[in-house]
């Protein structure tokens, strides 16, 4: 028996301890907002905040979470009002939106080690992301706004 | 021969009745909206009426304009809107909606969006591609929103006794400004749903200089707070009591089978709870599953274990040598040939004859996959006779409609549920992962999810085709073009169809063959013969990539080769403003629209390529390394153009530091839904310029993941994109948006890069080709 902590509450697990974390959220207790892309993090679709750290949830198992705090875009604020969730919302960054918890995911991870990031940083460290419809001007832009204040 | 002469057609080939009534038990049926507009009128079709026409009518179902079947209106006010059509990121399910509450008066802040499930009767045509949702459905919706407020004028009317003239919806309440009472809308919903629908006819539309919403772009998204918190709905999240989680392993070469197959190994994975071969229809059968073996688990992660535990034999069928190298050389060879002619003015083979100077270029573009974020995924719930899909899937009529025929079940016995789409890009048009759930749910007795893998997405899709375009420009000795003779050469989509389509439909030669709207003497079009190996289908602009990319680059090879500038050569190619006559074409597809209402009309090619040229400052000076590129096209009967800045550095690396277009797409709804759909075009195309491609060896998909199959990432995208919309005049009809954008921007990007460097690309995507 595995023990996890999602958003704060703990979630136990009997089953196979490699399960990715990714299949565990989504399946398993039913946390649907984590997305899934590629299963390789290629495409940061998955991104969860583990401690505080950017990680994906699809290479990540279930065994290499355990006793360490997971948060998910339910958990990033009680209100979904976290200045980048604000930010993206402002600007209208989505399109399809399907990518977007992992970016607002790995903005918000972003945003913990780095408050002020320039261009090259918010660019380098949103590169591990993919949109397919193509919004990473607004994504570059909502980030920046987010460090300035919403 | 081609197989399919009326692309209308092509959704299948069996049906396309046009319905002209309704039939009372459907709408009936209605929204089930407690307290909403109370069905009692007699009810009949509506078709629309505007100052245009559009190929609307001609779509399966046609339109459906009854206000009774897209609003409902509560006691406490809040409007309900149907969203027919499929949200994948255009903004659809919200623009559409916004033009019913333009209309109806209503507050945007007491709207409620509903999506329709897939019903075409009910609502009317459901497929949502071809850029055609709002031309399709301004007039319509503003119809339905005029109607359902003029119900609400004459409830109100009656009840204070006053003639309908004197009354005038605002802003959610009724007015009768004479004696200054109001009411709201709420109060009035009982009373309206009493008052017999509008004939279309007699109905007021709102003069445009009175609109709060159309055309202003303020409206976000319906979906944005839900996307940014993680509760929009997908395909993928939809989750059911008892639902099972299933991936498949399907055959690798088109065509193929499983020949035996060894499941005991994914048994034993932990979850793991079955492992059944699934039925597989002969290649080519349209959207019919490839079949496989399906491992079924407790979760997707086991289930996807599972499936690399088990050990198959395949059959690969006759597509097991298909090798992209020798494919494209034998598409070469044919373009080298004289092919069937789709297009002649003029005497083409003389004027090339007695050319002063003749530019050849062929262009080469690859399969390129759809790669929507959401890989195709869909539930189905399926017992005894009845089955229920819940998916993101463009068409849902047609999924519909396949789904029973798959399951031997009527129609009427199938519920689509459609959900957000995590793009779709003409991928979820066709609906095989939603026939798999059904068939696999139907065998389990359980409810089920397919989930496919990235690697699924990429190997077993309905890929973009892969084309060679030839150009032979001729020229005088003033460097005039006096001939042009341009052979494409492609497997057609018509190919997934019916076996034997060498040729490309007419909606793929509609897209930038034979529509090319120079003015030269002498043109003709060719179409060798080209034999599809793997299954292609739409990609987001279709035919146009390839033949914007040939025929835009050649533009700019005749400007080099006469010392003349890219823009200006462009412009003298157009010509003189006009409409554009093309008599010689048998079938002008013009994207299903009268050509009266929608031609190709050179003066508005002309403006978006001025547009574009004075905003996006053409002929700027730049610096070392950089360099300048446009291009324009006419594809989904809008206008567009683009101007691209590059920069390569000495080893020869691509940046692009500032990327304007310019749209002409006649009335608009949603500015700022424009501005993003042309801002994502920039980047798609950009990814298909450098990184693109999708090859085979033996018959197999060579790629698999974003490793091997890169998409652009930010890193990587445009410094600065702007986009200009043309103004439109007061009655020019809406033209597409979702896809326009993609077409210009190879083949301005690769003029820049010729600009900057003085290296001519012609074969996509750039890959290494710069650091050579």
């Amino acid at each position: 028996m595995i023990t996890l902590k999602i958003n704060g509450a703990q979630k136990n697990w009997d089953g196979d301890p490699d399960l990715p974390l990714l299949w565990f959220l989504r399946d398993e207790i039913g946390l649907t907002g984590t997305k899934y892309g590629c299963g390789q993090a290629l495409c940061g679709a998955c991104t969860v905040i583990v401690d505080k750290q950017a990680v994906r949830a699809c290479i990540t198992s279930v065994s290499d979470v355990v006793n360490r705090d997971v948060t998910t875009i339910e958990g990033l604020h009680p209100t979904g009002d976290h200045a980048v969730q604000k930010a993206w919302r402002q600007l209208n960054v989505p399109q399809c939106g399907f990518c977007q918890v992992g970016q607002i995911m790995q903005a918000a991870a972003l945003l913990l080690e780095n408050p002020k990031p320039n261009h090259d940083q918010i660019r380098e460290a949103m590169a591990g992301n993919i949109c397919r419809c193509g919004c990473y001007q607004r994504i570059e832009n909502a980030v920046h706004l987010a460090s300035t204040g919403v | 021969m081609n197989i399919i002469t009326n692309p209308k057609k092509l959704r299948g080939f069996e049906r396309y009745v046009k319905v002209d009534n309704v039939s009372r038990r459907s709408i009936l049926k209605g929204l089930g909206l407690a307290g909403g507009f109370v069905l009692a009128a007699p009810v009949m079709s509506r078709p629309g009426f505007a100052a245009y026409k559009t190929g609307a009518g001609e779509m399966p179902h046609g339109t459906v304009v009854d206000p009774r079947v897209f609003v409902a209106i509560a006691p406490d006010g809040i409007v309900t809107i149907v969203a027919h059509r499929a949200e994948m990121g255009t903004g659809v399910r919200t623009s559409l909606p916004m033009i019913v509450a333009e209309e109806l008066e209503a507050d945007w802040t007491r709207v409620r969006i509903q999506q329709a499930h897939g019903d075409e009767v009910k609502f009317g045509n459901q497929d949502t591609d071809g850029s055609r949702s709002t031309r399709h459905y301004l007039i319509p919706m503003r119809q339905i929103g005029a109607s359902a407020r003029t119900m609400l004028e004459g409830a109100a009317a009656k009840r204070w006794g006053v003639p309908a003239t004197e009354v005038k919806a605002v802003n959610h309440e009724v007015v009768h400004s004479a004696s200054g009472r109001r009411i709201g809308f709420g109060d009035l919903a009982a009373d309206a749903a009493k008052q017999s629908v509008p004939s279309v006819e007699g109905l007021r539309l709102k003069d445009p200089k009175d609109f709060r919403y159309l055309g202003k772009g303020q409206i976000s998204m319906v979906d944005l707070r839900d996307i940014t918190v993680g509760t929009a709905r997908y395909g993928a999240d939809v989750r059911l009591a008892g639902m099972k989680y299933a991936v498949i392993a399907r055959p690798p070469v088109t065509g193929g089978k499983v020949a035996s197959f060894d499941g005991a190994a994914a048994m034993k994975v932990s979850g793991v709870e079955k492992v059944l071969e699934v039925k597989g229809w002969p290649w080519p059968s349209k959207f019919q599953p490839l079949g496989g073996v399906a491992v079924i688990a407790r979760n997707t992660g086991a289930a996807i274990k599972g499936r690399d535990a088990l050990k198959i034999v395949w059959d690969d069928g006759a597509n097991g040598k298909y090798e992209s190298v020798a494919y494209r050389a034998e598409l070469e060879e044919a373009a080298r040939k004289p092919g069937l002619v789709v297009r002649k003015e003029g005497d083409v083979e003389a004027a090339l004859k007695g050319a002063d100077k003749v530019i050849v270029a062929e262009y080469y573009l690859p399969h390129i996959a759809h790669v929507a974020m959401e890989p195709p995924v869909a539930v189905a719930d399926v017992k005894g006779d009845k089955a229920e899909i819940w998916g993101p899937v463009q068409s849902a009529g047609g999924t519909r409609e396949d789904v029973a025929k798959t399951l031997g079940i009527p129609q009427e016995n199938v519920t689509v549920n459609v959900t957000l789409l995590g793009g779709g890009f003409g991928r979820k048009s066709k609906c095989d992962f939603a026939l798999e759930a059904a068939l696999l749910s139907k065998e389990l007795g359980a409810p089920v999810k397919v989930q496919w893998t990235r690697e699924d997405d990429i190997r077993n899709g309905f890929l973009h085709t892969v084309s060679v375009e030839r150009i032979e420009a001729g020229l005088d000795k003033g460097g005039k073009v006096t001939a042009w003779r341009h052979r494409s050469v492609a497997p057609s989509i018509a190919s997934t169809f019916a076996a034997g389509a060498l040729h490309q439909a007419p909606f793929e030669l509609g897209m930038g063959l034979v529509d090319m709207p120079f003015e030269i003497a002498n043109v003709q079009c060719e179409n060798p013969e080209a034999a599809a190996r793997t299954r292609i289908g739409w990609f987001r602009s279709v035919s146009n990539i390839p033949r914007a990319f040939a025929v835009q680059s050649m533009v700019a090879e005749i400007a080099h080769a006469t010392k003349r500038d890219q823009k200006d050569m462009l412009l003298e190619l157009i010509g003189s403003p006009r409409i554009v006559k093309l008599d010689s074409v048998k079938d002008l597809w013009n994207y299903g629209e009268p050509y009266d209402s929608y031609p190709i009309d050179t003066a508005r090619l002309r403006k978006v390529v001025e547009l574009v040229a004075d905003k996006g400052g053409w002929g700027r000076s730049v610096p070392k390394g950089h360099g300048l590129g446009i291009a324009a096209h006419r594809s989904f009967v809008s206008y567009i153009a683009t101007i691209v800045e590059v920069a390569v550095d000495d080893k020869g690396k691509l940046t692009v530091p500032r990327v304007d277009t310019a749209i002409d797409c006649g009335t608009y709804v949603n500015p700022e839904r424009i501005q993003s759909q042309i801002e994502g075009a920039a980047i798609m195309g950009l990814s298909l310029a450098k990184h693109g491609a999708v090859t085979f060896k033996d018959g197999k998909v060579q790629q698999g993941n974003f490793d091997d199959c890169p998409l652009l990432r930010i890193d990587e995208s445009p410094a600065v994109t702007n986009v200009y919309i043309a103004p439109a005049g007061p009655d020019t009809p809406p033209s597409g948006v979702g896809e326009p954008g993609v077409p210009p921007f190879a083949p301005a990007l690769i003029n820049a890069i010729f600009a900057a460097t003085g290296k001519r690309i012609r074969a996509l995507p750039i890959g290494k080709q710069l650091e050579a």
